[in-house]
């Protein structure tokens, strides 16, 4: 950008600041609304606030959190339960792969790195691949120390605050909080998919993971993945071996 | 406990991972694709749980009138150049709609 050298001189805490604004954007307002829809189904399984707030800091990745509550709220045991997180949660990997060389510059420490690489989340990444290019390479891990950190923060008493007054709400205003999660699922994973072969993925795990609920509830998520994900990989060698031929 | 071993453990172990492999790995080598598909494929599988098994209030929801919301809000979000506002607004302004109209 052009404002570049101006920007230079700019201290670091004025680069922490915009980080923190630029949680305040239309991503980040539908992060936090999706929060709310969180929050609504946290309680609504039986998980007590302090649980849903603990789980919003040290997890933070809805998804993830949302296979978390659902298998404490169908008694799966430990080894179940963190076998369907980790598996949810290996999308964060490619996700911090692509971040990291945008951050680091000659003289960053890898101890910050692992740090600022716990806020990475849909949301967060999405603004940073698109924001960090206008930042001064050597103010990127404060920029996103300020935007991550806001996020996790501001949606720690979002939940919070919803837990509090959730059973005010009339019935219908509940409803429409519990559709956001899903919504919000529905549009972001189909935008981020890179390749085609996400889409085949996406809508084969709509139409399994119900299937497998009535089959093998206990299970349902994993199955529905691994079966989803290997058919969805499949497809896309035999496309790609149909058009090498 | 059962969070910190179940959720904190088997998310951040991805992240830490993927700082440690930053640049090493291909983004578009075979296993990552394969890795990627099962990832998406199981948050697609919550999401069609939460629409077709809701719990709370969505749970007193027709089927139809939720499956409805949902495809519409969706093809709504394609029509109008992926706007992930016009997607959600729309399902929830349908859920909303088709409440008040006892269906």
């Amino acid at each position: 950008m052009s404002t570049w050298t101006s920007d230079a001189t700019v201290p670091r805490s004025t680069w922490f600041l915009r980080g923190v604004r630029a949680a305040f954007s239309l991503p980040g307002l539908i992060l936090i609304s999706s929060f709310i829809g969180f929050a609504a189904l946290a309680k609504g399984a039986g998980v007590t606030a302090t649980q849903a707030a603990f789980m919003t800091g040290t997890v933070w990745a809805l998804p993830s959190m949302v296979v978390l509550v659902g298998a404490i709220a169908s008694g799966a045991a430990l080894p179940a339960a963190m076998f369907a997180v980790t598996l949810s949660a290996i999308r964060l990997m490619p996700m911090v792969m692509a971040l990291v060389p945008e951050m680091r510059t000659g003289k960053t420490r890898q101890r910050v790195l692992y740090l600022l690489a716990h806020f990475v989340a849909v949301t967060s990444w999405v603004l940073a691949m698109e924001r960090l290019k206008r930042v001064p390479p050597h103010m990127r891990t404060t920029y996103y120390a300020g935007l991550g950190g806001t996020l996790v923060t501001t949606n720690i008493i979002v939940v919070t605050v919803v837990y509090a007054v959730a059973d005010a709400l009339p019935s219908a205003v509940s409803a429409a909080l519990l559709m956001l999660t899903p919504m919000y699922f529905l549009t972001s994973l189909w935008g981020s998919a890179r390749e085609r072969v996400g889409h085949v993925a996406m809508v084969l795990g709509l139409v399994l993971g119900p299937v497998f609920h009535i089959v093998l509830p206990q299970i349902d998520l994993l199955v529905a993945g691994l079966i989803g994900g290997t058919s969805a990989y499949g497809w896309h060698l035999w496309r790609r071996k149909a058009r090498a031929a | 406990m059962f969070i910190l071993v179940a959720g904190f453990a088997a998310t951040d172990i991805w992240r830490f991972l993927g700082v440690y492999l930053g640049g090493k790995l291909s983004e578009d080598s075979d296993l990552l694709v394969l890795v990627r598909t099962m990832a998406t494929a199981l948050v697609a599988a919550v999401i069609g749980n939460l629409i077709v098994f809701p719990g709370g209030a969505l749970g007193h929801t027709s089927l139809a009138l939720r499956i409805a919301a949902a495809a519409l809000g969706f093809v709504a979000y394609l029509v109008w150049g992926k706007r992930m506002v016009v997607g959600i607004a729309a399902a929830e302004f349908l859920l909303l709609a088709g409440l008040h109209l006892n269906f």
